[in-house]
């Protein structure tokens, strides 16, 4: 019981270090305020007992210095606090553009992972060392959260869309990985950990570990069974718009407006295309809700994801 | 006043002795005492609910109770403190009391909407006691959907059905207030005479009456979906899951406020009579109440930094939630300067006020820290929070709630309670609750998330030491419960002004009149005209 106790929790990413000195700072502040109201109530309350029943104090009735002052003071620290935390959640918020990206999909009560080169992993991720990972996450079911105290990091993984978070290891070996959005009778339970390898460690993980393809190419067979590339063809003549070159860039809707193809916009058209119709294409697509699961969402956004990597190889030479 | 010991006189208590003469009393004074003994009741449930759960808690394992009977512990201990004691807690039992009394006035405005307001009350308890009863719900006191509305299968529609009907209760007790305190003061009583457990009052019912609605129009979709298959919150019907706590934070975050203010404003009366002192900046901390009550339905968002809701939508809930500490730090710091030069006593009430002061600046403070966007999303969801709220909900608002029924229990039974037992209370609860949260503070830190029944092995010496706290708290809330009742047939006589405070509801015999006053009182001073000798007020 006493051997792995602790008050601080470790630090293994390049977050951890920033979080826990702001988490000092607001420690040091409450420390401070807290002493000095417990100092105050007690000096005046032993300094001014009622020494006879008769007494009858001298009423104050405030004064305007005062109150300006201890307003204007506590207004000056919080509003630096929430400058700091706030500068620190963009930098949490925005994953870096070398990140290797995850796949994490989140269900009652597991967590699968995919790696981009198609491995698949449950309850435990690999990753390596001084790496930034992006990771990309949908729920099938109801909210949960994905949280490693290790790494500060946690963000909710929602049914219907996608959301991202990222992080980069500064330590190697297992971590605590929690579900911290309340999500059914097995929520305690679903967690597993997080496996921070050495790069060599990690590349010899990936080669040992099975992996039939990767998730584009997994995704194009996909792309192919559902019969998606019968409209959907590599040139702008088929009854759907060309996808090569879509993710990253804006579309123009019937409309009138455009909206910017990520990840959510690409599944949102997958299960409810008459939701954003591009322009110049009959709304003629049908819904594939229930014919494809959120790994195959993930697969064929990876494979429309490698067509705008081909078309940039094709025009480089 | 010139009652002496033995003679017979009316007043409100002996008027009649039937079940009839209380169930159908419109009595302001007769109706608190009704809710008081509902809201202990569910005060009681909710305490043996949490003292399971902290034995569950003692072992890292899931060995007392398995997952599903967990859950539905955790979620009936939520909505029972919040819904069924927190939210009613001093508006109905002590509110109801005074808000007449201390205004000079015979009744609230619409005396049989109040009794209407228990009986909804009492039927949306026994809904969700139904509920808990046959089979219990696992959503927790925060229905998150789409888990609530499409996934879980307890009796989720009949406990929010209690919740929506006991939040009518609420709307019905914040509009009474509003309309009596508008319309019914006595002459000379002018809003800057009022005394602040009138201001907070104000204010807390005005939250009531434009949150709660909020509450009701939640919960009523959660159950269309839920019962109807209409796609709200549920993506797979084309719902967004992220919307219900939008709504439900917009009610929920305002919620802590409806109970934590009526704290406050009893504070404000503690500290007063016991340092015998006008206090401090009276206006600063009347229009606080009113900037916190403000304030506090702009900042929801809080609760919502990593839910995907907008990172700039999250840097503004953030800002916002930094100014709605000021007011109460403000409040913080003129009640600690109201000590300044006082003549104070230590009985047991301005304890508990002293208690409420540490307390809650400690939740306060801590506050800060969940405000803080970074460290957030580091300790949200985790027994930081837990221990958060607790700080405040049970170091400020429980706090707060036992110093003014110790201060006004002399003039709600026309006894004294036994003054040494009472202070041992008092201290048993502070240390309890000190060592029931304190440690959560630290488990909340190193990661551990909230409802989790099981638990990492490392943490097991924080979640003894929160364990044996509570069983220390459990003691510390049982004495008041015994010697309360002990004291209403054996305790001293109270007299009409046992402490020699200011305010009219000391100008009338203890138990008061059924007409509360002989005549309509006239004011003529600013509250906490302590300075006066005794003789000479009133």
């Amino acid at each position: 019981m006493w051997d792995r106790f602790r008050l601080f929790p470790e630090q293994a990413s390049t977050l951890a270090g920033k979080v826990d000195s702001l988490f000092l700072l607001l420690v040091l502040i409450s420390a401070f305020f807290a002493g000095l109201i417990f100092l105050l109530v007690a000096v005046f309350a032993i300094k001014y007992r009622r020494r006879s029943d008769t007494e009858r104090p001298r009423p104050i009735h405030g004064s305007t210095g005062l109150e300006i002052f201890w307003t204007v003071i506590p207004l000056g620290i919080t509003l630096t606090v929430f400058g700091w935390g706030a500068t620190l959640y963009f930098t949490m918020s925005r994953p870096p553009a070398t990140s290797m990206e995850v796949f994490v999909v989140g269900k009652q009560w597991m967590w699968k992972f995919q790696h981009p080169t198609g491995q698949r992993e449950i309850n435990e991720l690999h990753v390596p060392l001084n790496r930034p990972v992006k990771l990309t996450m949908t729920s099938e079911d109801v909210i949960h959260s994905f949280f490693v105290p290790a790494f500060r990091m946690k963000f909710d993984v929602v049914p219907g869309r996608y959301t991202t978070t990222w992080f980069q290891a500064t330590k190697t070996g297992d971590f605590h990985l929690f579900c911290s959005q309340y999500c059914g009778t097995s929520h305690a339970l679903m967690g597993g950990r997080v496996v921070v390898m050495e790069q060599g460690d990690y590349e010899r993980w990936l080669s040992g570990a099975v992996s039939e393809e990767s998730l584009a190419a997994a995704g194009e067979k996909l792309f192919g069974r559902l019969g998606c590339s019968s409209c959907h063809q590599r040139v702008g003549t088929g009854r759907g718009p060309s996808l090569v070159g879509l993710f990253g860039n804006r579309v123009k809707l019937t409309t009138g407006e455009t909206v910017g193809a990520d990840e959510t916009y690409i599944r949102e058209s997958i299960l409810n295309p008459q939701a954003k119709i591009v322009a110049g294409y009959p709304p003629i697509m049908p819904t594939f809700k229930g014919l494809i699961s959120e790994e195959g969402l993930i697969q064929i956004i990876a494979y429309i994801k490698s067509l705008r990597i081909e078309e940039k190889a094709k025009a480089e030479p | 006043m010139s009652t002496s010991v033995g003679e017979w006189r009316q007043h409100y208590l002996n008027a009649g002795y039937s079940v009839r003469s209380w169930l159908l009393t419109t009595d302001h004074k007769r109706i608190a005492i009704l809710y008081l003994a509902s809201i202990t009741l569910f005060f009681l449930l909710g305490g043996v609910l949490a003292g399971l759960l902290r034995l569950e808690l003692l072992t890292p394992h899931g060995d007392l109770v398995q997952a599903e009977t967990y859950n539905k512990l955790f979620t009936l201990h939520g909505i029972t403190m919040i819904f069924f004691f927190l939210i009613p807690s001093i508006p109905a039992v002590l509110g109801n009391f005074l808000v007449p009394m201390m205004i000079g006035a015979r009744d609230l405005a619409f005396p049989r909407l109040n009794l209407a307001s228990w009986y909804v009350y009492v039927l949306g308890g026994s809904f969700t006691i139904v509920a808990a009863v046959t089979g219990g719900v696992d959503t927790g006191w925060t229905f998150y959907t789409p888990y609530s509305s499409t996934y879980a299968n307890t009796n989720v529609i009949l406990t929010a059905l209690g919740v929506f009907i006991t939040g009518f209760s609420s709307i019905l007790t914040g509009l009474n207030f509003i309309v009596t305190i508008h319309k019914m003061r006595a002459p000379g009583l002018t809003w800057s005479r009022l005394p602040l457990f009138i201001w907070a009052h104000y204010a807390t019912s005005l939250i009531m009456v434009l949150g709660t609605p909020v509450l009701a129009v939640t919960i009523l979709l959660v159950a269309l979906e839920r019962g109807l298959g209409i796609g709200i919150f549920d993506p797979v019907l084309g719902g967004d899951p992220v919307l219900f706590q939008h709504l439900f934070w917009f009610y929920s975050h305002p919620a802590v406020y409806i109970m934590i203010l009526p704290s406050m404003g009893v504070v404000s009366e503690l500290i007063a009579c016991f340092s015998r002192k006008r206090i401090f900046g009276y206006n600063v901390v009347a229009f606080s109440s009113l900037m916190i009550a403000a304030l506090g339905f702009l900042v929801w968002g809080h609760h919502m930094f990593v839910s995907s809701q907008s990172m700039y939508a999250g840097m503004i809930f953030s800002l916002l939630s930094f100014l709605v500490a000021i007011p109460s730090a403000i409040k913080v710091f003129n009640w600690t300067a109201t000590l300044y030069k006082g003549s104070i006593a230590y009985q047991t009430p301005m304890l508990y006020a002293f208690g409420f002061i540490g307390l809650f600046t400690i939740g306060g403070l801590t506050g800060l820290f969940l405000a803080t966007l970074a460290v957030d999303v580091h300790v949200h969801d985790t027994y930081f929070v837990v221990a958060h709220f607790h700080y405040i909900m049970v170091g400020g608002a429980i706090m707060g709630y036992l110093g003014g029924l110790h201060f006004w229990w002399p003039k709600m039974t026309g006894r004294m309670y036994p003054e040494g037992w009472a202070r041992v209370a008092a201290a048993i609860l502070f240390v309890g609750f000190n060592l029931t949260f304190f440690p959560q503070f630290i488990l909340g830190f190193l990661g551990m998330p909230r409802r989790y029944h099981v638990y990492p092995p490392e943490w097991q010496i924080l979640n003894v030491l929160s364990s044996a706290g509570a069983s220390i708290l459990g003691v510390g809330y049982l004495l008041p419960v015994i010697y309360l009742l002990w004291s209403l047939r054996y305790g001293a006589i109270a007299g009409p002004n046992p402490w020699g405070a200011t305010g009219l509801e000391w100008q009338t015999p203890s138990p008061p009149p059924t007409d509360n006053f002989e005549k309509t009182p006239v004011v003529t001073e600013e509250a906490y005209a302590y300075s006066l000798p005794e003789a000479s007020r009133g």
